[in-house]
């Protein structure tokens, strides 16, 4: 799950890392009201986008404002906008710091070593994939310890090899709440773009003109197999950036992911749900959804599932693929049945239940006149054709 | 012979007094899966499986009493992690870890603790493994497997049963199925179980079943390139229409800033001398194509 800058920046603040104040506006008026109590500590504020896709900055979603009045007006302009088709419903409103030098640090979950990776570059602003791309050996490296986590003289390191040396204290202690972030809030990733050296004014009670390193922005991805112990996090996920067929699916434990084609699916498993979408392309066709109903689902799941495939209305045929395991056949098609039960709309459907359970599901789905098919390729060839068939 | 499990593995599941736990138990053992012991803490004493099977409190109770030297874990969650270094503590050698949705990050220490105690961990998020004839822990179905001569290694769970099932019907059997598991931070990887494989003398085909997501399938197949030249090697990988950025229901499978696409998988494998699949139906011709006559 991705959460808010401002969201990032109150688990970092919970950890004590230095993030310099900032407030969230969701109109032009709340956007100068802001400026106006924050525009003392700088003469300038940044106002920010608050959207969760990257490049806000590319598409001018970003700007500066030295007064009241130009800070309501840049705050106009930008929740009028669209960052790769989100709207823009909230600004970031901080005070703009002073920048002597800006770093990328980041705390992410390296699966291929199995450890945490602390990166940092001195070139700071700059996505990290093209520092990656670019100039690879930019980038320091340092994996914390799986069973004794980050010690001191490893961050200490980090901050040499980044020249940081004069920031010792401070990089160290970042360092160190970065992956004190990570672990208490269960995030794959913490990234802080720009770490920055500015010159007084940027954190509270900074005595002025003096040197000190800050976040001036945050990034976060939550696990979201660590939600369940984090129920505070919840409330973070953005409503205004979900979709409301995500949330549904959230609820009832199916995971799915809206696409672009015309032929729904529903499958049990991640790797086969990919798999049957990959066959309808071959097939011709174009895959309208990923759909994993997980396992051992039961008739309501099932029902449920239906409802979300129905609900887009660019789909033209339905294919279900069930290989029961833990799943069984006629749970699946007792749901089925049910579903077209209550079915608004009446769209092609091909049936394909294997595995566990699956001649009484056989016999239900002949019964109740289903269309069926017994190998993947020919129950996805059926789906393209039944949705060629079927289109307006 | 076959690789992880076979007829002397004697088997202690946690959580086999769970639905999950024993619903899949029954079915192992109806398999002909040794299971020697069972372990749920405070049911210490009962018996499970209609009277055939000891319940223990501990793993160090129920590996001192029944010689247990395999773990299958049905635990939620919450608690696997945990049931995972009780069984390397009490010394067990093969860990399966069925349990979906464990949070990345309790796996750290986990795979550290597993690897520096020279035990094994296959999952967690996995299906667990088959040799058929012989033994099966875990979940995949009994029926999609025929005693042969190929080794299956996935990523996935019910699209194993759909290749396997699909080399079944094509009259190719396989010598050990295994499944590692869909999750980011996984105990064996696939290079791993190529490994046991390579070192197995009644495995002399591999077919690996990969996904978007990491670069396991690369390092493997690098690793194949150089040590697996002589045995046909074939592959599917599942995910070539998924998008940028999205989870695809496993935790793993999520392709970032371009990498861990199947174009990349599928170039690494070919490159390595896979022959890969654009169906799972397709692998038992591709297997025949490669030269296997088993």
């Amino acid at each position: 799950m991705k959460i808010q800058e401002a969201d990032a920046k109150r688990l970092l603040l919970a950890q004590g890392l230095p993030v310099p104040p900032w407030e969230v506006a969701r109109s032009p008026a709340e956007a100068r009201a802001a400026a106006s109590r924050l525009l003392h500590d700088t003469g300038k504020v940044v106002i920010k986008a608050q959207v969760l896709v990257g490049g806000r900055g590319k598409a001018g979603g970003v700007k500066l404002a030295g007064s009241d009045d130009e800070a309501e007006h840049v705050a106009d302009a930008i929740l009028g906008m669209q960052i790769k088709g989100i709207p823009v419903r909230k600004v970031l409103v901080a005070a703009a710091a002073d920048i002597v030098k800006e770093y990328y640090l980041a705390a992410v979950l390296d699966r291929g070593v199995r450890r945490i990776l602390l990166m940092g570059s001195a070139e700071g602003g700059v996505e990290i994939e093209t520092v990656a791309a670019t100039n690879p050996d930019a980038i320091v490296r340092i994996h914390a310890d799986p069973l004794i986590g980050l010690r001191d003289w490893q961050a200490r390191e980090l901050a040499f090899r980044l020249g940081l040396g004069k920031h010792l204290k401070a990089t160290v202690g970042i360092a160190r709440g970065l992956v004190a972030t990570m672990l208490a809030n269960d995030a794959d990733l913490v990234e802080i773009n720009p770490l920055a050296v500015v010159r007084g004014g940027g954190a509270p009670g900074s005595p002025g003109g003096e040197e000190q390193l800050v976040c001036l922005d945050a990034k976060i991805t939550l696990d979201d197999s660590g939600l369940f112990r984090h129920p505070e996090l919840e409330s973070m996920r953005d409503p205004d950036e979900e979709d409301p067929a995500d949330a549904e699916a959230r609820r009832h434990d199916i995971s799915f992911i809206h696409l672009d084609g015309t032929i729904g699916c529903m499958v049990n498993g991640a790797g086969l749900a990919m798999t049957t979408m990959d066959l309808v392309k071959r097939a011709g066709g174009e895959p309208a959804n990923f759909l994993d109903i997980g396992g051992g689902a039961k008739a309501d799941r099932v029902a449920a599932a239906m409802r979300l495939i129905l609900d887009d209305p660019k789909v033209q045929a339905i294919l279900v693929n069930i290989f029961g395991g833990i799943t069984r056949g006629d749970e699946v098609a007792h749901g089925l049945i049910e579903a077209r039960r209550q079915q608004r709309r009446d769209v092609p459907m091909v049936v394909r239940i294997v595995g566990t359970n699956a001649e009484e599901a056989a016999r239900l789905l002949e019964e109740a006149h289903f269309a069926t098919a017994t190998s993947l390729d020919e129950a996805a060839r059926k789906a393209v054709a039944a949705a060629g068939s079927h289109a307006p | 012979m076959s690789i992880l499990i076979g007829r002397d593995t004697r088997l202690l599941v946690h959580g086999i007094t769970g639905r999950e736990g024993e619903f899949h138990s029954r079915a192992m053992q109806e398999y002909g899966t040794n299971i020697v012991a069972g372990m749920t803490p405070g049911k210490g004493g009962q018996m499970a499986l209609d009277g055939t099977v000891p319940v223990f409190n501990t793993v160090s109770e129920a590996v001192r009493e029944t010689g247990a030297d395999t773990s299958c874990i049905f635990v939620p969650a919450g608690g696997a992690p945990d049931s995972i270094l009780e069984a390397v503590a009490a010394g067990i050698e093969t860990i399966f870890c069925i349990t979906e949705g464990i949070p990345a990050l309790d796996m750290v220490p986990v795979v550290a603790t597993v690897e520096a105690a020279g035990a094994r961990l296959i999952g967690p998020n996995c299906p667990g493994a088959t040799s058929p004839g012989r033994a099966k822990v875990g979940i995949i179905p009994a029926s999609v497997h025929r005693d042969g001569r190929v080794g299956v290694v996935s990523r996935s769970g019910t699209l194993t049963y759909e290749a396997v099932q699909a080399m079944t019907d094509a009259g190719i059997g396989q010598s050990t199925c295994v499944g590692i598991g869909g999750d980011p931070i996984i105990g064996s990887t696939f290079l791993d179980i190529l490994r046991l494989f390579e070192a197995d003398p009644e495995t002399e085909a591999i077919v690996l079943i990969g996904e978007i997501g990491g670069a396991a399938e690369e390092e493997a197949a690098a690793w194949a390139a150089e040590h697996l030249r002589a045995v046909p090697k074939v592959a599917f990988i599942a995910g070539r229409t998924a998008p940028e950025g999205k989870r695809m229901g496993h935790a793993g499978a999520i392709i970032s800033g371009g990498s861990g696409t199947a174009a990349s998988k599928v170039e690494a494998l070919e490159a390595a001398g896979f022959r890969v699949a654009g169906s799972p139906t397709e692998l038992p011709q591709l297997l025949r194509d490669a030269g296997f006559r088993g």
